[in-house]
């Protein structure tokens, strides 16, 4: 205990020191866990909306092709003996959102299907007649009888966004009457007849396809969460490292008066504890804000990115709590064990050197260089083998961390050579000088390097994306109007309606599948100029669009070409058994289903069932808005069944911006993290070198003159780092582009260079760096020459 | 004997080879009784003192403390032996930075669990600083961080101090205070006294003198 309390009193002393360890934890504890929040929260949702009225414990009948399928079926089963139960599902569109409408069936419901309130009679009635349904507390507030819904009560268990209702009414308003999406089966519930011809029984699944899908999402945001963390650990290994090279003489001196070396060890192992605990503590509660602040742009980006419904609000867990904290007391621990293994392998009677710290030897810096470009090499390995979303994160954090681990070396070696061509004595002291100090910087500047290029990157990641889906919108949008016919027989005669106005009618019809044991989506396309003129192909056989017109040819996306390895001229075979070739391969970026497309009349003849409803519409500009108002006035069709060109672009863009927002939250914040970082190295040092600045000083440099060369200093660190981030961040670009996107999405994009952005961001880096580096330097201007004075007294 | 070194032995590695800095050097003190071990730069003579306090392990030869052979005793042993039974001084003072005049006072007491009979106040009025316990060391001069140390080193009554050129950061004046200070406290005390210097006048006030020349004492 003495022993602690000697050690602690080393931080009373040095508060600066204290709360650059406590808070560069505390970061990278609140972002790793602020991520991993959101994570486990939308996993959650995942696993409730399985788990919803016990589906993850109830077997069903479905189509075997996915599709909808009469409720007669049901009748036939019940009578035949089956204990199944209706269920319609479909998305409806409320008060600018979409409503994923849930219909059953209460009364043959398995009990655990069925919501709880319907055991009571009047509440049974009221559901039936329509005027009840339920859903999640925060969506009841939001959508209660909101036209078309009923009332909706609140219903804990149900997930956000979901509204259940009577399977009438909610076949009515999904436009499904008569159909249904899947019967729930009752445990045991088999019948003695087989079942009939189409359907199949599907054992009960887990979070399933959603879960799936939205992984690489997920993956993307841990890849972000792991950067902070490790910038964050920098900070904190600047500062543990730094504490226990200032404490050499202290453990010298502890050691000489009897402490033993496991005692010591034990100590600071303690005192490390402490801090991490306390650290941890403000890490999780900061992680929360990160999170609660960033989980509804990600809930949003999950609904229109995957159609996933995840909650908008945080709920507080205890493990993830103790999760965080473990994260600090590991991340300190990992950040103090390099010290640690030093002070258990210093000899007792090792020369204290209290600026140790500052001092890189020859030797340390080679081992630093040989591990950067061995890092480097692992990383150039595994682009190369480019397998898969896990590898190719690994060649991104190997290529990070070797350059960085660079930069010290590098930066050392140029300040030599501006020493050596330095002219007068003020520059060669200026250089030479940055050049000694540079170790005690190299923490935080390889924390800024990474921050920067994880910046440029990302960004041009973002902006090449931009570039290519507008590009890919405006030609795959080029139709001038969209109308959708709410049911079938409306369908039919808007086409009638429409072939008399002289316009080109381009049906969008399109079945859900099952491919390759994924969800998939097939269209049919009538031939017209318009897919032949637009649609940029990425690979294709000759005269493909009159190969798909001959109906033996189908048309694929770029994500199933590159998940199956099916290229033009493949041999596919379509659910039912239809055997087809590849003809081209199409761009379809933004969407993380597999596609097709075949002839029209293919996809009528295969599902006799498909919708009929979304047509495209071919008309000169300049007459879409009097044909949209004659669909209205003369056709008899609302307004909110067309959307024309524009808001569909619009509304596409939207959902691409969301997506980015959370990147670019984190984006930021990784910013401000490093700019922490240099502020409490600089804060650090400007304490430490005194000794080297008090002779400049006595010879004749002002403390003023001492501060702007402080200043300037600082501010060429982070410009010499910028220089270096850009080729490490179009690196790191290229990778997200050509190896995470594809293993992730199934999409490879084209790389743009965005020279002015980079610009901007060097700009803010210079400005963090000046502002980190202002109040240190404000400090030496202020410093009482008396202070410089006692680096003279205490020498002897 | 309070310590005994028994023909020790010890080398370094250099540049060139090993170098020899003790060649069998044997030297007992008895308690009360004051050594001074004087010889050149390099003589070897902060390696011995290092050496009795067990800082450090010899080639050959033994070094007992208070009858017990530190060679064969494992690190915390060792470290047992220095918080027990002997008090030192350095000449760089060595205190603890972080910690107050009196904590610093106390420390090694504490450390050995001999706090229970220690009077801070009076120690500190002994050594003349008194009205400086609520200090940190980097507001002392010299010769006070010095009596600090001292204090330190004789707080728990040890049987043996062991002290390397205790004055040697001093000014003259200062130093003799200093060590008129040391001398009589360990008198006092009944203690053991091995001090390292390279001052003749400083070693002529010690009972006996030993010299150290090329590693063996003359």
């Amino acid at each position: 205990m003495i022993v602690l309390r000697a050690l602690l009193s080393h931080w009373v002393q040095r508060p600066v020191q204290l709360a650059s360890l406590l808070l560069g934890l505390a970061l990278a504890t609140a972002l790793f866990t602020g991520v991993q929040a959101i994570n486990a929260e939308a996993r959650t949702s995942y696993a409730r909306a399985a788990a919803m009225l016990g589906q993850d414990q109830l077997s069903r009948i479905e189509a075997e092709d996915g599709q909808l399928f009469d409720q007669a079926s049901f009748v036939k089963l019940r009578r035949a003996g089956w204990k199944v139960s209706p269920v319609v599902e479909g998305e409806l569109r409320v008060a600018g959102s979409t409503a994923r409408l849930m219909g059953v069936e209460p009364v043959s419901a398995p009990a655990s299907a069925a919501p709880a309130p319907l055991a009571e009679t009047n509440e049974l009635l009221r559901f039936l007649q329509g005027n009840v349904g339920f859903a999640a507390p925060a969506t009841a507030a939001n959508w209660s009888s909101i036209d078309p819904l009923p009332e909706l009560r609140p219903l804990e268990g149900l997930i956000e966004g979901v509204v259940l209702l009577d399977i009438g009414q909610a076949q009515r308003l999904l436009g499904m009457e008569g159909q249904i999406s899947h019967l729930v089966l009752a445990d045991g519930g088999e019948g003695a007849s087989a079942l009939p011809q189409g359907l199949v029984i599907r054992p009960p699944g887990g979070a399933g396809d959603v879960a799936r899908l939205t992984d690489s999402f997920h993956l993307n945001l841990t890849a972000f969460g792991l950067l902070s963390f490790v910038v964050g650990l920098f900070i904190v290994h600047g500062a543990v490292g730094l504490a226990f090279e200032q404490r050499r003489a202290m453990f010298r001196t502890l050691r000489a008066l009897g402490v033993p070396l496991n005692g010591l060890m034990a100590s600071l192992l303690t005192e490390l504890l402490v801090l991490a605990f306390l650290a941890g503590v403000v890490g999780v509660a900061l992680g929360y804000l990160v999170a609660s602040l960033l989980l509804p742009d990600v809930s949003a980006t999950l609904r229109g990115l995957y159609g996933a419904s995840v909650a908008s609000s945080l709920s507080l867990q205890p493990s993830w709590w103790l999760g965080g904290l473990a994260v600090s007391l590991i991340g300190a621990l990992i950040a103090a064990g390099q010290s640690l293994w030093r002070l258990a392998s210093m000899p007792l009677l090792a020369p204290a050197q209290p600026r140790a710290w500052m001092r890189a030897s020859e030797r340390g810096m080679r081992m630093q260089l040989g591990a950067g470009i061995a890092l480097l090499g692992i990383s150039g390995l595994l682009i190369w083998q480019a397998q898969g979303l896990v590898t190719g994160f690994a060649a991104l954090g190997t290529l990070l961390l070797g350059a960085a681990l660079c930069l010290p070396v590098l930066l050392g070696w140029v300040l030599q050579r501006l020493t050596a061509a330095a002219r007068g004595v003020g520059r060669e002291w200026f250089w030479a000088d940055t050049g000694q100090q540079l170790p005690g910087v190299s923490l935080a500047l390889m924390a800024l390097l990474l921050a920067l290029s994880a910046n440029i990157g990302v960004g041009t990641m973002v902006s090449s994306f931009r570039m290519t889906f507008v590009e890919w919108l405006d030609q795959r949008l080029s139709s001038e109007l969209y109308a959708t016919a709410r049911d079938q027989a409306e369908g039919e005669a808007l086409r009638a309606w429409l072939a008399d106005q002289d316009v080109d009618v381009l049906p969008i019809w399109n079945v859900k599948v099952e491919l390759f044991n994924a969800p998939a989506e097939l269209f049919g396309v009538t031939d017209h100029p318009t897919y032949r003129q637009n649609w940029r192909l990425l690979q294709a056989l000759e005269a493909p669009w009159d190969k798909l017109a001959a109906g033996d040819h189908v048309m694929i996306n770029e994500q199933l070409a590159r998940r199956e390895g099916l290229w033009p001229g493949d041999a596919l075979t379509l659910p039912n058994g239809r055997a087809m070739t590849v003809a081209g391969v199409y761009g379809d970026y933004g969407n993380p289903l597999a596609q097709l497309h075949v002839t029209t009349d293919l996809l009528v003849q295969l599902y006799p069932d498909v919708p009929r409803l979304r047509h495209a519409v071919r008309v000169a500009p300049d007459q879409a808005e009097a044909l949209r108002q004659a669909l209205i006035t003369d056709f008899g069709l609302p307004a909110s069944q067309m959307i024309d060109q524009a808001s569909i672009k619009q509304a596409s863009l939207n959902v691409f911006e969301r997506t980015f927002t959370v990147t670019a939250a984190l984006n930021v914040l990784t910013m401000a993290v490093a700019g922490f970082a240099l502020l409490t190295s600089l804060l650090t040092l400007s304490g430490m070198r005194l000794p080297q600045l008090a002779p400049v000083w006595a010879m004749g440099w002002t403390r003023r003159r001492l501060a702007g060369a402080e200043l300037l200093r600082a501010i060429l660190l982070a410009g010499f780092v910028m220089v270096c981030a850009v080729p490490l961040g179009l690196a790191l670009s290229w990778i997200l582009l050509n190896v995470v996107n594809v293993a992730a999405f199934g999409w490879q994009l084209p790389m743009f260079l965005f020279p002015g952005q980079w610009a901007t961001l060097g700009l803010l880096a210079l400005v963090v760096a000046g502002l980190a580096a202002l109040w240190p330097a404000w400090r030496l201007s202020k410093l009482p020459p008396a202070e410089l004075l006692k680096v003279f007294a205490n020498e002897r | 004997m309070v310590l005994v070194a028994d023909d020790i032995w010890k080398s370094f590695s250099s540049g060139t080879g090993r170098s020899e800095v003790l060649r069998g050097v044997s030297l007992s003190v008895a308690a009360g009784e004051s050594v001074a071990l004087t010889g050149e730069s390099g003589s070897g003579k902060s390696t011995l003192l290092h050496l009795c306090a067990g800082l450090d392990v010899p080639d050959a030869g033994e070094v007992r403390v208070g009858g017990q052979a530190l060679a064969a005793l494992s690190d915390a042993a060792r470290a047992k032996v220095r918080r027990d039974q002997i008090g030192l001084v350095f000449q760089q003072f060595n205190l603890i930075p972080s910690l107050t005049v009196g904590r610093n006072l106390s420390f090694q007491a504490r450390l050995s669990g001999r706090e229970g009979g220690l009077r801070i106040e009076a120690l500190a009025e002994r050594l003349g600083l008194e009205n400086l316990l609520e200090r940190y060391p980097e507001e002392l001069s010299g010769g006070q961080q010095q009596r600090v140390a001292i204090g330190r080193a004789l707080a728990a009554g040890p049987p043996l101090i062991l002290a390397d050129e205790p004055t040697g950061s001093l000014d003259e004046a200062t130093g003799d205070k200093v060590m008129d200070l040391l001398l009589e406290l360990v008198r006092e005390s009944g203690a053991a006294l091995l001090m390292v210097t390279h001052s003749e006048r400083l070693a002529a006030r010690l009972s006996r003198r030993v010299h150290l020349r090329a590693g063996q004492l003359e």
